[in-house]
């Protein structure tokens, strides 16, 4: 245990004492928080600014197109028109023409915008909603309705509240919206753990093999204990890498909030239609956070966080055992681990549309997937979602499922680790499941 | 009392039988040649003495005792015919490192490591990386994480590939050393002349069994031809004699090989009778070269080609 210890300190000073490690951890939030900061800016953007020339013949339209931020609508007649198809493609003055033939409000058609450049796409519903608008009002006053008196039927909407009622009776609100995104990111990050981690420790278990140093080591001790010690190390790297991610994340994007300008805060209210209910959606959004059983959530994080490291990288350091130099075979041998990885990612988006289905129930119980499914369900709410004897199964199915896959990883580790030649087959990985040493 | 005994030693993988019911007696602060050609099971015998594999059958036993490896790890220091270190890794902590899985605790680590480091005028290496190192002076690096526990067995499986003489004659040294201070080591190699240099006892193995043992002295006596090597003044005017005959004549002189029963002196005498100068005699004993090759030459190969044999 003792030189469990050892080897699993070795392998951890020696990792996040190396550059590449350092400059991963510092640069991976970075690259998180500009990524979201690109989106966000673009998002404000939005499309690029274009002036629309409206020849209207029906002449139901120009008149009330309003333009807006990006859009800039200028009724013209059939001469200007007529030069502006013209000279389109030079024309500084206007980005496109938006021709309304003489139609009928009951079915109108052949209604086209002509330019030399293609619309982007918020733009082009941009315009098509507020063509539809206009054409909204005029039906309804065809219709003798009183648009005034729509306006006020209009008016405050129905926010639909989803609560879950528990066997005590009280309930609590929910936002499955929320809960969709905590139990996706939740799984997503899950799944990146088994795969960073998880690969690294077969490129690590596959250095020593190359390098000849297991021989040397493994006369020292077990190969168990080489093994065990290096997942150890990796899974306690791992651990102290995503602590730095998190707090860096959180650091930087409250810092991005802190100092963005209230000129650009004004600019996403006018963005929204409706100031009034998107205050309410995020007012409804602290709320169901604060629902959400952070406390369970994030100690069931790391309880899979762990085990499904565990799970999944003794099962590498098998395959790294196995192949030699060649990484192509490593890729092929690595194959059957990563599907059922891959598998859970997408039964995890099924999973969090009906986490109650039992496809997601069975998956999130079985260990193969239950770290990424279990998660993905969890905030969808305890005990209402997820019983707690379906939590309790999984975790009693997680641990024993790494008792095994360690014991019969630790079986093919200790043959694969001496054996060098060629690509051993299935075959011969099962006999070595068998061999006494 | 012997070191190291195995008794009865028999381990098979899946295709063949690579060691064969082998015993083998090693007695304390001697150097043993383990002599075999490739796929003889040298290696496999070195890791079931080791502790890497358990042998199928048979016993193993390091100081009179059952062999445990895990609670014995500190008596034995292995170096691989397959050198490895952590490239990445400083050479001072890989040392410190490599010591401390023997058992050993930091502080008694740090220090046997830095007397070795000294001795073998590798202090200045201390902070480089075993990227950096030349593979004459990783394989002195090697040599010290092996020895730097002081193991009662020291097993070495070509310490010398790739050293320089100098540094080859430093290691040399040391094991002679080693070997005084009552540490036993067993030495595996191919390469004759250092055997017969350096061991004092050797062992032959050929497809996992023993086929030779014995003090280097004494199995050199035992496939002795009776060959000798005579230099004369004058031409001789008659040979053979009765009592030997001519085998070959070399520049050097004349290989006579005498017939059973006759003695030296029977050849001396006989030119000495001819009146014709005795310049050089000596006997031919027979390298341990070709001694080996005799015994294992004409066998069928050794071990057919299968991957699954480490």
């Amino acid at each position: 245990m003792n030189k469990t210890f050892l080897i699993a300190q070795r392998e951890f000073i020696t990792r996040i004492r190396n550059k590449t490690f350092i400059l991963s951890t510092l640069l991976t939030p970075l690259l998180f928080i500009g990524i979201i900061g690109l989106s966000t800016y673009f998002a404000q953007k939005n499309d690029e600014e274009v002036t629309v020339a409206v020849f209207d013949e029906s002449s139901l339209f120009a008149s009330q197109l309003i333009s807006d931020k990006n859009i800039t609508y200028t009724a013209v007649n059939k001469a200007v028109y007529d030069s502006v198809i013209k000279g389109i493609s030079t024309s500084a003055e206007y980005s496109g023409v938006l021709y309304i033939p003489s139609i009928n409000i009951d079915k109108p058609e052949g209604i086209a915008y002509i330019s030399s450049s293609q619309l982007g796409i918020f733009n082009e519903s941009q315009i098509e909603e507020t063509l539809n608008e206009v054409l909204k009002e005029k039906r309804m006053i065809q219709a003798n309705i009183d648009t005034a008196q729509l306006n006020l039927i209009k008016q405050n909407p129905i926010q639909l509240k989803q609560s879950v009622i528990n066997k005590e009776g009280s309930t609590t609100e929910t936002n499955s919206g929320i809960s969709y995104m905590v139990g996706y990111v939740s799984g997503m990050l899950i799944y990146m753990v088994m795969f960073i981690y998880g690969a690294m420790v077969m490129r690590g278990v596959m250095e020593e093999k190359i390098n000849r140093i297991a021989e040397v080591i493994i006369s020292s001790v077990k190969p168990t204990q080489l093994m065990m010690g290096k997942i150890v190390g990796i899974g306690a790297v791992g651990l102290v890498q995503f602590v730095i991610w998190l707090l860096l994340i959180i650091l930087g994007t409250s810092l991005i909030g802190a100092s963005a300008s209230p000129d650009s805060l004004k600019s996403m209210q006018e963005l929204n239609t409706n100031p009034a209910a998107s205050s309410a959606i995020v007012k409804g959004m602290q709320m169901t956070i604060g629902q959400i059983n952070m406390p369970l959530i994030l100690g069931m994080f790391l309880f899979y966080f762990i085990t499904g490291y565990l799970f999944y990288a003794s099962l590498f350091a098998a395959v790294g055992s196995a192949v030699n130099e060649d990484p192509q075979d490593a890729q092929s041998m690595m194959f059957p681990i990563t599907i059922p990885i891959i598998f859970s990612l997408v039964i995890m988006s099924s999973a969090i549309t009906n986490p109650t289905g039992p496809l997601a129930v069975w998956c999130s119980i079985i260990p193969f997937t239950s770290p990424i499914i279990m998660m993905a369900r969890l905030p969808f709410g305890v005990p209402g979602t997820v019983p707690y004897w379906q939590i309790g199964l999984s975790m009693v199915m997680m641990i024993m499922g790494i008792l095994t896959v360690t014991w019969l990883s630790a079986r093919i580790y200790r043959t694969g680790i001496l054996m060098y030649g060629k690509k051993p087959s299935w075959k011969e990985l099962m006999k070595w499941l068998f061999i006494k040493q | 009392m012997e070191l190291l005994q195995l008794k009865n030693i028999s381990k098979s993988f899946t295709a063949q039988k690579a060691i064969d019911n082998l015993s083998l007696n090693i007695q304390p602060g001697s150097i043993f040649g383990l002599l075999g050609p490739n796929g003889a099971g040298k290696t496999t015998l070195l890791r079931i003495i080791t502790g890497i594999f358990y042998p199928d059958s048979g016993e193993v036993l390091l100081d009179g005792r059952p062999y445990n490896p895990s609670e014995d790890v500190g008596l034995i220091g292995y170096m691989p015919e397959e050198r490895g270190l952590y490239k990445k890794m400083k050479i001072g902590e890989q040392a410190l490192y490599l010591a401390q899985l023997k058992g050993m605790s930091y502080a008694e680590a740090q220090s046997k490591v830095k007397h070795w480091f000294v001795k073998l005028g590798m202090e200045s290496w201390w902070n480089k990386k075993v990227e950096d190192l030349s593979k004459g002076m990783s394989q002195k690096l090697q040599f010290v994480t092996t020895v730097v526990h002081n193991p009662k067995l020291i097993i070495l499986d070509e310490p010398f590939s790739g050293l320089d003489p100098v540094n080859a004659n430093l290691i040399k040294e040391e094991i002679f050393h080693l070997a005084k201070n009552g540490s036993t080591i067993i030495f595996s190699t191919h390469r004759m002349e250092q055997v017969e240099e350096i061991c004092d006892h050797i062992v032959l193995m050929n497809k996992g069994q023993n086929i030779l043992e014995g003090t280097v002295h004494e199995v050199k006596q035992r496939f002795k031809e009776n060959l000798f090597m005579l230099k004369l003044q004058d031409t001789p005017s008659e040979i053979p004699s009765p009592a030997f005959s001519l085998v070959q004549f070399t520049p050097k002189g004349y290989i006579v090989k005498l017939h059973e029963g006759a003695q030296p002196n029977d050849v001396l005498r006989h030119f000495i009778q001819q009146n014709n100068n005795v310049l050089a005699f000596n006997e031919m004993l027979p390298s341990l070269n070709d001694i080996f090759i005799k015994l294992v030459e004409h066998t069928p190969t050794a071990r057919k080609f299968d991957q699954s044999i480490a």
